[in-house]
């Protein structure tokens, strides 16, 4: 499509029957967009600034978050929200700068697929967490976790 | 008595070297835009890698610590420096965004709210790096 073929700004506009998903789009945007501010502000403040910082860091630093519901209700929202914020925007950024349709379609089932998975993957983490699970008798665990 | 009717630059227009009218071109609102995707860019990428290395706590202790072992040598230290500065200026620019969308005096004050938006991003990536830089550097040498 070229300049040329676009109408003019102020022509109406026709749609579809059915939810405008761009106008929702556009709505998400900014609906996650504030609660990831609060979201990811907290989780780098609590990891990198409070107490050892990044050295504290470690596995039971995370297996002691994963054993309260507050952190991993605050970890699996900030995961979905996220990903489908950064997913909605990569999609826009390939409608702007892809042009082949083919290579556009392909690339937003990409993101989609990825984003999709990995929200499965982390809320399955977070929820199925236990620390004496992978746990080999050269372990640091395997005391604590067999007796 | 009515406005005159804005007209449509050409393509040449608005792909000329020299900024004109009420185009964003080469202004703080162009600036904004292009630092909020170059951002949203990279936070999109670090998340995806960041999930996947969360995911190794399911695996074992020892596969999570030798990999979250790799974000605490110094090098790291400074990319996740990087990191935080761009999340904050797309965390700010953002809110920016939003209130340029719903608040009239906001988008006309728009390229004001940008610099405060720069002022307020230093100040905290300032007060981050004071913490976490240090921090980073003080067990060189030992351990990873």
């Amino acid at each position: 499509m070229t300049a040329d073929t676009l109408a003019a700004p102020r022509s109406p506009q026709i749609r579809k029957k059915g939810p405008n998903l761009e106008k929702w789009g556009w709505i998400y945007m900014r609906a996650s967009g504030v609660l990831l501010v609060v979201l990811i502000f907290g989780h780098l403040f609590v990891n990198l600034m409070l107490g050892e910082g990044i050295h504290g860091i470690d596995f039971a630093f995370v297996a002691g978050k994963f054993a309260t519901p507050f952190w991993q209700w605050w970890d699996v929202l900030m995961l979905w929200l996220a990903l489908i914020h950064g997913a909605n925007g990569m999609r826009t950024i390939v409608n702007d700068y892809v042009t082949g349709a083919t290579a556009r379609t392909v690339l937003i089932w990409a993101i989609w697929l990825s984003a999709g998975l990995l929200i499965l993957l982390g809320t399955l983490v977070v929820f199925t967490f236990d620390p004496c699970l992978g746990v080999t008798e050269s372990s640091m665990l395997w005391e604590k976790c067999t007796s | 008595m009515s406005a005159p009717a804005r007209v449509t630059p050409s393509v040449a227009q608005t792909t000329s070297k020299t900024p004109r009218g009420t185009l964003y071109r080469g202004n703080e609102g162009m600036w904004s835009w292009v630092l909020h995707r170059i951002t949203g860019i990279a936070i999109f990428f670090f998340l995806l890698v960041h999930v996947l290395d969360t995911a190794l706590i399911r695996v074992s202790p020892e596969a999570y610590d030798a990999v979250i072992g790799t974000y605490k040598n110094p090098i790291m230290g400074l990319g996740e420096v990087a990191l935080v500065a761009a999340i904050v200026y797309h965390a700010f620019n953002g809110l920016r965004i939003i209130a340029v969308d719903l608040w009239p005096w906001a988008t006309r004050h728009q390229r004001q709210l940008w610099w405060g938006v720069l002022a307020v991003w230093a100040v905290t990536v300032v007060g981050f790096s004071v913490r976490h830089i240090p921090n980073v550097f003080s067990e060189m040498g030992g351990g990873h």
